[in-house]
């Protein structure tokens, strides 16, 4: 296929997933802030979501205060926020429109649908609580729309392929970031304060990967930091940990080695991160430091972008 | 103006036969269905995606080009005339590409005045001499046909460039078949549906001698930004072949290879949607990025075939029309079956004259121009606009032609208030390739939907129709 063809579907599905992840890190810092200030403590939660979304800096040239309303406004709606949902939706659309040819109508319809939706019922973003409850709502149906038409309704080939890498490359970079910005409430030595306080950070962690219930299910145990820890970092039945993302994209770069005949550097990097998340229990994380462990995990997760965009892409 | 022909209706009260069945099932449908039925149309065009951009127009970049759900019908037999006058003129049309740019015999037999061709700037002097596959100039043609009455066909417009408006003939029907399925019941309507696949057994059809036995065909389209893209997308997808961008090609040793993720692969045929102007910067337009450097140096050693070939607006061009009939019947020897609208060249003496005295009636067209830009309306514009143009008519009249006001043909359109006649023209689209001509049975009907217009131009407010062609 073209390599812009390839391209625009791993952007397109990059960009779907980023609108969703940061519907459900509004979603969860709303909650989390609407808790009375005992349970949660002095942060300002509303800092933690510009740096979880990795915006924190150019948030603040043109805001003073991370408030809910200056935060909810740049994360949704901004024009000037690149990676806005509405920016991510928008590039969303015209990499569709680029790629029509490649994207099944399903796929299509989901996308139209959506940027048709954004400009006639949120083109002034929100005024209400119930208003934003349901637009993050509406982005993450887009979402799982997107996901499920893909799935459903696509040929098992490189277009596939390119499209799945998209969306778990992005996955685990978000994983990682909320990691990399909530690790110190995960600190083993920390253990000891677990009141309320950390209780309420812990499920808001859980919460902005949509997993406070798979914890349950496959801990069966009250949350522990730990655990949420190798929850989202090790245990590869969570589609959203590092472990089941880096598993999805060995799996792909694999499947697009055999279709062409030919494995390159993109295929070893992958397998080369995938064989450490595999050997690493969370003790040995936790020694080394579990913050040089996200960060060396953030570095080398964006190497495999940088990889894959120069073999395949251009 | 006379009274337009009404393709409806026969002047006394009487209907014209390929209208009865529509006009009882329009008896018997309430005006609300209708409007209901043009609303879900509208909805799906939008989900669809099916929209054109307006030029000059910054706030909507995407608009919907208004569908009338009222078909506009016509007989088998008004077809096989018209039908047998399209493969002709666009015959002539090949064989005057292909003399222009050898023989030049036209010229010679003092048919056609040189300085029409050699000093006109979309003659290509680059393709002097220059071999196509099959002598296959125009592969795609879209000849703009208006009628005044019953029995002739008249041609308005040749477009041998890069014509557009398929995709709205065959969406048109897929969504009219899916709102009225009862009214295709009670019609025996000629499919359009393979146009997609002779489109592609033509292109294949020319490839070059270099090429494999399964020649590789690709859609070059100028981008997302482009008024037609919409079009090129859905024929890429309706052809299965691969819609490119002057940045996924590049040219070695003369061949023409797009950039996959799997390497580079050669192109053979590409059915380019980018004008000439803009093909290649080496040898056109230096600042043009939609193009791909040394694509011209690749089409001059054989290796790739485009489609239409380069150079083709020298036979669509507005002065070159008027010469149409004497050019069909030089090289046919043949009596032209479709009628040309009669025109005063500008930029003879005697014609000047008399479009100057005339302004007031007549249409004054830009030689160059085309989508209804640049062009005077006589009765319909203003005395201040008719004094600017007279001014711009006296300082260059070879950029001018003019012709009468036509009063085109009108059919029944949906309008605010109920069923009213609009006028109307038709754009069949013409293929040839190796094995020769092949027209689908139909076309892409324009209407005027204000009262009273005469300009179908989508890019001033002209909407489309489905074209029926009944098989009897």
């Amino acid at each position: 296929m073209l390599s812009r063809t390839a391209e625009n579907l791993y952007w397109l599905a990059r960009y779907v997933e980023r609108a969703e992840y940061l519907a459900r890190t509004i979603d969860a810092t709303l909650r989390v802030t609407a808790l009375p200030a005992a349970y949660i403590g002095k942060t300002n939660e509303w800092d933690s979501a510009l740096l979880t979304a990795g915006v924190a800096a150019s948030f603040y040239q043109t805001y003073d205060e991370a408030n809910e309303h200056n935060v909810v406004d740049y994360l949704s709606f901004s024009a000037n926020n690149p990676s806005s949902i509405r920016n991510c939706i928008e590039a969303a659309r015209l990499n569709s429109r680029s790629v029509r040819t490649a994207l099944t109508s399903e796929m299509w319809d989901t996308i139209n649908s959506a940027w048709i939706e954004l400009q006639a019922v949120w083109s002034k973003g929100t005024s209400t609580r119930e208003d934003l409850a349901k637009f993050l709502r509406f982005v993450q149906e887009t979402s799982l729309r997107f996901d499920g038409s893909a799935y459903r309704t696509m040929l098992r080939n490189d277009a596939y392929w390119f499209s799945r890498m998209g969306v778990h490359l992005e996955r685990a970079d978000n994983t990682a970031r909320i990691l990399d910005v909530k690790y110190h409430v995960l600190l083993p030595q920390e253990e000891h304060v677990g009141g309320p306080l950390d209780f309420y950070q812990w499920s808001s962690i859980l919460r902005s990967v949509s997993a406070l219930t798979a914890y349950h299910w496959v801990y069966r145990e009250t949350l522990k930091p730990w655990l949420i820890a190798d929850l989202l970092i090790l245990n590869d039945t969570l589609p959203r940990s590092l472990a089941s993302c880096y598993g999805n994209l060995v799996r792909n770069l694999d499947q697009i080695g055999v279709a062409y005949g030919r494995q390159g550097p993109a295929q070893r990097h992958a397998r080369g991160i995938r064989n450490r998340l595999e050997h690493s229990n969370m003790n040995d994380i936790f020694q080394h430091g579990v913050h040089e462990f996200i960060q060396e995990f953030i570095t080398d997760n964006s190497r495999l972008g940088e990889i894959i965009t120069k073999q395949y892409l251009i | 103006m006379a009274v337009a022909f009404d393709e409806m209706n026969i002047p006394g009260g009487d209907l014209r036969p390929a209208y009865q069945e529509l006009a009882r099932w329009l008896k018997e449908t309430p005006p609300e269905a209708l409007e209901y039925r043009r609303q879900e149309a509208e909805l799906l065009f939008r989900r669809i995606g099916i929209t054109f951009a307006v030029y000059g127009e910054a706030e909507s970049t995407e608009r919907l080009i208004p569908f009338d759900v009222i078909p506009r019908i016509m007989s088998g037999k008004e077809w096989a005339l018209l039908e047998k006058g399209l493969k002709q003129r666009v015959r002539a049309l090949n064989m005057f590409l292909r003399d222009i740019y050898h023989g030049r015999d036209i010229l010679r037999a003092e048919i056609v005045p040189d300085d029409l061709i050699f000093q006109n700037p979309v003659f290509r002097p680059e393709m002097n001499g220059q071999q196509v596959p099959h002598d296959v100039y125009v592969h795609i043609a879209g000849i703009d046909i208006v009628r005044v009455d019953a029995e002739d066909f008249i041609v308005l417009e040749d477009n041998a460039r890069t014509p557009s408006g398929v995709s709205y003939m065959l969406e048109n029907r897929e969504i009219m078949m899916r709102l009225f399925p009862d009214l295709f019941a009670r019609h025996r309507v000629a499919p359009v549906e393979r146009y997609p696949d002779e489109l592609l057994s033509a292109l294949r059809s020319v490839a070059p001698q270099s090429a494999s036995g399964e020649p590789t065909v690709a859609l070059l389209t100028p981008g997302v930004y482009n008024s037609a893209y919409y079009e090129h997308s859905f024929l890429a997808d309706k052809l299965g072949i691969e819609l490119v961008e002057g940045r996924d090609l590049i040219v070695k040793n003369n061949e023409v290879f797009m950039r996959t993720t799997e390497g580079v692969k050669r192109i053979d045929v590409i059915y380019r949607r980018v004008d000439d102007d803009f093909l290649d910067p080496l040898t056109f337009r230096p600042d043009s990025v939609l193009g791909v450097p040394g694509l011209m140096s690749a089409y001059a050693a054989g290796n790739i075939t485009l489609a239409n070939a380069v150079g083709t607006g020298i036979a669509d061009d507005k002065a070159i029309y008027s010469y149409m009939p004497d050019i069909v019947k030089f090289y046919l020897g043949e009596e032209p079956i479709l009628k040309n609208v009669p025109t005063w060249r500008c930029r003879e003496p005697k014609d000047l004259a008399y479009v100057l005295d005339n302004l007031g009636e007549l249409v004054v067209k830009e030689v160059h121009g085309s989508g209804g830009y640049g062009m005077l309306i006589g009765p319909a514009a203003t005395k201040a606009t008719i004094e600017a143009f007279r001014e711009k008519l006296k300082r260059e009249p070879e950029g001018f032609i003019a012709q009468p006001t036509l009063a085109l043909s009108t059919c029944p359109t949906c309008t605010a208030s109920g069923l009213a006649p609009r006028h109307v023209d038709l754009r069949p689209f013409v293929l040839t390739g190796s094995k020769g001509t092949t027209i689908v049975p139909g076309g892409l009907t324009r209407v005027a939907l204000k009262e009273g217009s005469l300009v179908v131009n989508s890019s001033q407010g002209g909407g489309t129709k489905d074209t029926w062609i009944l098989d009897e």
